[in-house]
């Protein structure tokens, strides 16, 4: 018995000598794998903007590893919201109750992100928002776990209603959907509107997948307004300017962020598109600081869809959470202390600074026009040289 | 409100109404011959569009770009198509259940409507996201006042209306009319009579999924959209209307689908509150007719039916 004993306890212990040892050899070898994830709309109708995003963040991932000072091994889970609140809420519990994953880049739909960050903040995984703009995602609670890189739409409608009031247009015809993106929209725009003073003569409230706007236009083409302002998302503002189109309304067709993608010339061609007005926070790729950088290794990369406007705050998000893994470890609640001290970091969106809540405070809104068939900055179009007229106020 | 106003609402409900309408009789019509609910009937819709805008891409593909071309292709297929599928689902689906619980039969399509409808999202080409349908028809428009006359919404109306009438005409001048309403009258006596049943209500089905189709291709014309889930509303709005026209009647049908446009259009032009409420108000009224007349506004005619 005796005997057995000490052979056991020998064997044990050579074991255990084993293993360590083969821990020892591993780390000198390999890194740690890390998980780190990805939400967004990867079907759907805007899916176009999810699959821009996770192949952005994707490619920061690919990058870092590639990086031969990196300290780890990332390894990227990227989950499918549809856009949708109770899919939204089950990926990110799923995300969240995952104790591999240290911290994640989520959501582009803001309906989504508003119903998610109460399970991130239950299960305490740091996320970064890279694409809704929904001030509440930040403003609306004291989470130190929610952070987000892009800016929210009370800077791109502030901008909005002044670009468009200094353009002489007065009065205003609003159609927005029920959602929480939606209606935020319409209540900033409406807000800095009448302070800019614009006048808006009508507003609908529609759903959010609604097929027929013909009723509510018709309603819109009595009240003769110099712009049709559409607050939802590329599907929604594709079927209002076919249909204004077909009631014969000659407004000009203004948009927000969520339609300035390269789905809406898809689902309307080049002639209808014409001379849409849509505004984005941040700039486009290759005006921002990094932008030539980050177009040009997405092109090596090799994807097959574009980045689309959201793609390089996706790519900067997952690039912020890597180096909060780097410097202070695969940890949650170290990587939420590191980004509520987030400041003046450097991205290729410019430099990133988190303010109370978690809001990186840039305000850098960009104005598009559709031309020919893509989205053009408004200061490098020919409607701002004047050599193409939107209809006139 | 002045008068080109009045005249846009009016032809907004019309176009709306004649495409409930369309798939309102189908409703109708499988009700009559086998006292069923088909619920997929949406779901079928969806399918003989889909069919019909893979038709448009195949044309595309093998350069035939004549717009009538294209439309007469995608019509013979879509509708031919979609008949086949919907007499399938009679003689696999409806027939063998004929002797279960009526409730069976509503809970199996209603099931397989959803299979129809997943199935388009996951095997579809990019299922999940919306095709853009093309436009085929002329889009001249002629201008009067406020109100904006276009030839492919004037062409889809006259079209979907011919179609309701000349399905009166099979309905109420045709051996095969008659066959259909000796066996919704009475089956036993249908077949003494003679009358090939199952063959009738192969029929039956038949016209009526090739009917939704047609109301699916012109939805997809007119909005130069389509989704996987467009079958569902259009559906429910479909059988709702076939239900306060009073189900098994085919102008109850007709007669439901403009009411419940009517009250679609309604609901946004005239009522103080936003427009989201629109299917609140119009859905609200129809509860309040079939409280009002439970079997339908022009209940069919038949007395063994209670």
């Amino acid at each position: 018995m005796k005997h057995n004993l000490s052979t056991i306890s020998r064997r044990v212990a050579l074991a255990g000598a084993v293993s360590a040892l083969s821990i020892l050899a591993a780390s000198a070898q390999a890194q740690d794998t890390v998980h780190v994830g990805f939400v967004g709309p990867l079907t759907g109708g805007v899916s176009s903007m999810g699959v821009g995003g996770r192949n952005s963040a994707e490619l920061a991932v690919k990058l870092r590893n590639a990086d031969p000072d990196a300290k780890y091994h990332y390894e990227l889970d990227a989950l499918d919201d549809e856009c949708k609140p109770n899919v939204g809420v089950q990926v990110a519990t799923k995300l969240a109750t995952d104790r591999d994953v240290v911290g994640a880049v989520t959501h582009y739909c803001s309906a989504v992100a508003m119903g998610t960050v109460d399970v991130y903040h239950r299960f305490n995984l740091p996320i970064t928002v890279w694409g809704a703009v929904l001030p509440d995602i930040t403003y609306g609670n004291d989470y130190a776990e929610v952070t987000r890189v892009n800016g929210t739409m009370i800077n791109q409608n502030e901008t909005a209603a002044k670009f468009m009031t200094d353009q002489g247009y007065k009065t205003w015809a609003v159609i927005h959907d029920t959602t929480d993106y939606g209606k935020g929209h319409n209540t900033y725009f409406s807000k800095f509107l009448a302070e800019d003073g614009g006048e808006i003569l009508g507003t609908f409230g529609v759903t959010s997948d609604q097929q027929d706007f013909t009723a509510e236009l018709t309603q819109i083409k009595q009240l003769n307004p110099d712009v049709v302002y559409y607050a939802g998302l590329t599907p929604g503002g594709v079927r209002v300017r076919q249909q204004m189109d077909k009631l014969g309304i000659d407004a000009v067709f203004q948009g927000v962020s969520g339609i300035k993608s390269d789905a809406y010339f898809d689902g309307l061609g080049g002639d209808l598109a014409e001379g849409t007005i849509a505004f984005l926070e941040g700039a486009p790729a290759e005006k921002l600081p990094g932008g030539e950088y980050f177009l040009s290794e997405y092109q090596k990369a090799g994807y097959d869809s574009p980045p689309e406007a959201y793609g390089p705050f996706a790519f900067a998000a997952m690039n912020l959470l890597l180096d909060a893994v780097e410097e202070v470890g695969p940890d949650r609640k170290a990587i939420t202390g590191y980004m509520s001290k987030v400041a003046e970091h450097e991205s290729i969106t410019g430099p990133i600074t988190f303010d109370e809540h978690g809001q990186n405070t840039v305000a850098l809104i960009t104005t598009y026009v559709a031309q020919d068939g893509q989205w053009v900055v408004w200061d490098d179009s020919e409607y701002a040289s004047g050599k193409r007229k939107l209809p006139g106020p | 409100m002045d008068l080109g106003l009045i005249a846009q609402y009016l032809a907004n409900g019309i176009m709306l109404g004649t495409m409930y309408a369309l798939v309102a009789v189908g409703f109708t019509l499988f009700f009559g011959v086998l006292d069923v609910i088909k619920f997929s009937h949406g779901d079928v819709l969806m399918l003989g569009t889909f069919t019909g805008f893979t038709v448009w891409l195949g044309l595309e593909a093998i350069g035939v770009t004549n717009p009538w071309l294209q439309l007469g292709g995608i019509l013979l297929v879509s509708l031919g198509g979609t008949a086949l599928i919907g007499a399938a689902i009679a003689k696999w689906v409806v027939l063998p259940l004929k002797k279960a619980p009526g409730l069976n039969i509503l809970l199996i399509t209603l099931m397989l409507g959803t299979a129809i409808r997943e199935c388009v999202r996951l095997f579809y080409p990019n299922g999940s996201n919306p095709k853009a349908f093309p436009a085929l028809l002329p889009s001249a428009s002629v201008d009067l006042g406020s109100f904006a006359l276009r030839a492919d919404s004037v062409i889809l109306v006259v079209a979907g209306l011919g179609l309701i009438a000349a399905l009166n005409l099979v309905i109420n001048r045709t051996r095969l009319g008659l066959a259909i309403r000796a066996v919704a009258q009475d089956e036993e006596t249908a077949r003494i009579m003679g009358i090939n049943y199952t063959l009738v209500v192969l029929a039956t089905f038949a016209i009526g999924s090739g009917v939704a189709a047609f109301a699916g291709v012109m939805n997809g014309l007119y909005y130069n959209e389509i989704n996987f889930g467009m079958g569902l509303l259009l559906g429910l709005i479909g059988f709702s209307a076939a239900i306060i026209g009073g189900l098994g009647n085919l102008y109850g049908a007709i007669l439901g689908g403009f009411l419940f446009a009517g009250l679609q259009v309604i609901g946004t032009a005239l009522l103080p509150f936003a427009s989201a409420y629109k299917d609140v108000f119009a859905f609200a009224a129809v509860i309040a007719i079939m409280a009002w007349k439970p079997t339908g506004l022009i209940p069919e005619r038949t007395s063994d039916r209670v």
